[in-house]
């Protein structure tokens, strides 16, 4: 494993870089939030970034993907981060993506995954509840048997992007306890299926997402994701992977509140000189650096393992966010504090990333959860 | 790729026939390995393995071999290391020489001065030892004022040293001694070498926390040196000085951020170790919270290891290295910091040892680990000198 960029993904990161900075700037996330945009992205820019082909870098060229690695996915994903883009690679590309990708049939597959690498439809996988935190194999959605289909009963919470869904991904359980591992299955449901119903929810990063309410919703046989009562392992993997986009889109971000950071330090004048040059502040922007390269590092690691499929790859993936979760928090709330006054207004772009890095931090799983995964995979 | 796998095979091959069987598992720790020099006594094993080592070139694998080096690409000795880690081998040598002076002269020296000192590193004939700190000068370095006086061929030296590590147990030191006391500080310092056999030099041990004295007073009073053991120009000894330091720094960040050998521990050393003190005998440790700081631990070594090895992955790539040392330096001592006080920690009350009945001696030995790491983020350079560094070099903020 080699923990550094091939030519084709500088290349690639050039390419991402100069997109972000022509056509995505901080304030168009800013410009959808006041306008309190439904959606909460840009169709157009979504299907530009279909057209260079991101969109369908994790898929199979059989559905019109690149057939690519995370690695390069990573790449796309930093650099979105930066800029706070909105687009939803994280339920489309990632959660629901992945899922169908790594658990759909043929037909399952041929039937959604085209038109999502064209950027022409949004998926979403409704898996978080109220009391599930951040534990996959906790699921109080129930399945019923009814004929030879299923009656869905429950209620998800934050789905991402839930409310521009074309189709949904509805982890349920089919048998067992709440928390049993056995017992879970997959549905793949359109969004305008009876009886299923989307409330758009409003967080502090404001992006897209909706509490999805499934009220007795029929479905048949064809709408099972892979085997009944065997979702967990494949919905496992494409959490897996969710985190893995999720850490490089934190790298990101952590790293330009950071570069912002460090421009104010170098410019706010006080006592008649740069803050910057106070040592008190030097001393802890030193630190943040070490702790965002410690971070990439751990993320590059962490996207190479599951490319390759590595034995370690699982603790790898956990090491990579609870690094990114620590460290971005840690780098937002010293960034606001360094900008003072003016970094709590609302005017600054700075404290964006400070609601990101919560929210980023609070999904799949938190520092806390991810050690606790290490320490059980390393059997202590 | 085939090449280097034809060489690892050799590699074992190799250490196999050649290493001594009992030295499988022993520690090459600073407090366990073999330093060399003329004040050494080593076991006929440790000779033994030193020897046929030193025959291959293998004590210093990546140094050229008209200098007693291996010629060995950084991929090559890279495996090297792996196989010796493999066959769970200790280093054949360390210490200050192939660390920090043989760097320096392969970059600075002339060529008389790699062709003496070079071969007696090693081949581990000669123990160097560092005079950089003065009783007036830690971390404002550049304020040292032993003096250096010409006198036809030779510098007489009188002053003082301090924190000179394993003085009274070297043969020669390398110092930084000022030439010209009108100058700009940076500026009136030259690098010397000095053989400490000399008459006038004289060390005195100082005993620490740890109840441990690897550091001592070194003192020059009227010492001869000639001037041909000047590394660098005459008054520019402080470029050598820095370049020095930045070996020194990746020379400690090696030494305690990939933990290695039984003093340290692999894997879940640390767990391990919890069970001793904690109940249950498999499955999730009993105590949340130390469980917890355990993973912590773990996970702060790993990202650390990534780096360094990011780092190197980058130089092989042909980007230009930063000054990433002092990220390392910083890091990597503070993590073996916190290691030693969560092993202490983990003990409970049998962390408390100094010596007597009721201690296992690892216990003990532990404890004195511990008291020891506390020096970890001041010698070398403090971290906050590592932190101005970074933030005037890599970040560009302001003086």
């Amino acid at each position: 494993m080699q923990l550094v960029l091939t030519e084709d993904q500088e290349l690639l990161a050039k390419t991402a870089t100069d997109f972000v900075a022509q056509h995505s700037p901080v304030s168009r996330m800013r410009q959808l939030r006041d306008a309190r945009d439904p959606l909460g992205f840009s169709r157009a820019l979504w299907r530009e970034m279909a057209g260079l082909g991101w969109v369908g870098i994790p898929f199979s060229e059989a559905v019109g993907g690149a057939g690519m690695g995370l690695a390069e996915l990573a790449v796309v994903l930093e650099a979105l981060g930066r800029s706070l883009a909105p687009e939803p690679f994280l339920s489309t590309v990632l959660l629901a993506g992945q899922a169908l990708a790594l658990g759909g049939s043929e037909a399952q597959q041929r039937e959604w995954l085209p038109g999502l690498v064209e950027g022409r439809t949004i998926l979403a996988l409704a898996q978080q509840e109220a009391r599930s935190r951040f534990e996959p194999q906790r699921v109080t959605t129930r399945a019923e048997r009814d004929g030879a289909g299923w009656r869905l009963r429950g209620e998800k919470i934050q789905v991402l992007d839930a409310p521009n869904a074309d189709a949904l991904v509805v982890v349920a359980r089919t048998a067992g306890a709440d928390d049993a591992r056995e017992g879970i299955t997959l549905f793949l449901l359109e969004a305008a299926a009876s009886g299923l119903s989307v409330e758009r929810q409003t967080r502090i990063d404001h992006r897209s997402c909706g509490l999805v309410r499934l009220d007795g919703v029929a479905v048949g046989p064809e709408a099972v994701l892979g085997r009944p009562g065997e979702g967990l392992p494949v919905l496992e993997q494409a959490l897996e992977r969710a985190t893995v986009g999720l850490c490089a889109e934190m790298l990101g971000g952590m790293s330009q509140a950071f570069e912002l950071t460090l421009q104010h330090l170098k410019s706010r004048v006080q006592f008649g000189v740069p803050i910057g040059s106070f040592q008190a502040l030097k001393h802890r922007a030193a630190r943040l650096f070490i702790e965002i390269e410690l971070a990439r590092s751990a993320v590059m690691a962490a996207v190479r393992a599951v490319d390759a499929g590595d034995a370690d790859a699982a603790k790898l993936v956990s090491l990579a966010k609870a690094r990114c979760s620590d460290a971005f928090v840690l780098v937002a709330n010293e960034a606001v504090q360094m900008f003072g006054g003016v970094g709590m207004t609302d005017e600054y772009d700075i404290g964006f990333y400070l609601k990101r890095a919560r929210v980023a931090e609070l999904t799949l799983g938190d520092a806390a959860w991810h050690r606790e995964r290490w320490a059980r995979l390393e059997g202590y | 790729m085939a090449d280097l796998e034809k060489f690892r095979a050799e590699t074992r091959a190799w250490l196999q026939a050649n290493a001594p069987k009992a030295l499988a598992g022993a520690g090459g720790s600073e407090l366990e390995g073999v330093w060399g020099g003329r004040k050494a006594r080593l076991g006929p094993d440790q000779k033994r393995w030193l020897e046929v080592m030193a025959e291959r070139g293998w004590t210093a694998p990546t140094w050229p071999r008209e200098y007693g080096g291996g010629g060995l690409s950084p991929a090559e000795a890279k495996v090297l290391a792996q196989e010796l880690g493999a066959l769970r081998l200790p280093a054949p040598l360390i210490g200050f020489g192939l660390t920090m002076i043989g760097p320096t002269l392969l970059q600075f020296g002339t060529e008389e001065q790699k062709r003496e000192h070079l071969p007696r590193i090693c081949r581990g004939e000669i123990r160097w030892c560092q005079g950089y700190s003065e009783p007036n000068a830690g971390s404002d370095l550049a304020s040292l004022q032993m003096r250096a006086v010409r006198d036809g061929d030779h510098f007489v030296v009188n002053g003082q040293k301090i924190w000179t590590s394993y003085a009274d147990k070297a043969d020669w030191i390398f110092c930084l001694v000022r030439t010209d006391p009108a100058a700009k500080k940076q500026e009136g310092i030259t690098f010397l070498l000095c053989d400490m056999a000399v008459p006038g030099v004289r060390v005195k041990p100082i005993v620490l926390i740890s109840g441990a004295s690897p550091f001592c007073e070194t003192f020059f009073d009227d010492v001869r040196v000639p001037v041909a053991n000047v590394v660098g120009k005459i008054d520019g000894g402080w470029t050598v000085a820095k370049a020095l330091l930045g070996h020194e720094r990746s020379m400690i960040a090696d030494a305690f951020g990939a933990p290695s050998g039984r003093a340290r521990g692999k894997g879940s050393y640390l767990a391990e170790l919890a069970r001793r003190y904690l109940d249950g005998a498999g499955g999730p440790l009993p105590d949340a919270v130390l469980r917890d700081q355990i993973a912590q631990n773990e996970m702060d070594s790993r990202a650390f290891a990534l780096t360094v090895q990011r780092s190197r992955d980058a130089a092989k790539a042909g980007h230009k290295p930063g000054p990433e040392s002092s990220l390392f330096k910083v890091y990597a001592t503070e993590l073996n910091q916190r290691r030693y006080e969560l092993m202490v920690r983990l003990a409970g009350p049998q962390g408390l040892g100094w010596e007597g009945p009721g201690f296992e001696p690892d216990e003990l030995e532990r404890t004195r680990e511990w008291l020891r790491s506390r020096a970890n983020t001041i010698e070398g350079g403090t971290s906050e000198i590592q932190l101005n560094i970074i933030a005037k070099r890599v970040l560009g903020l302001p003086d």
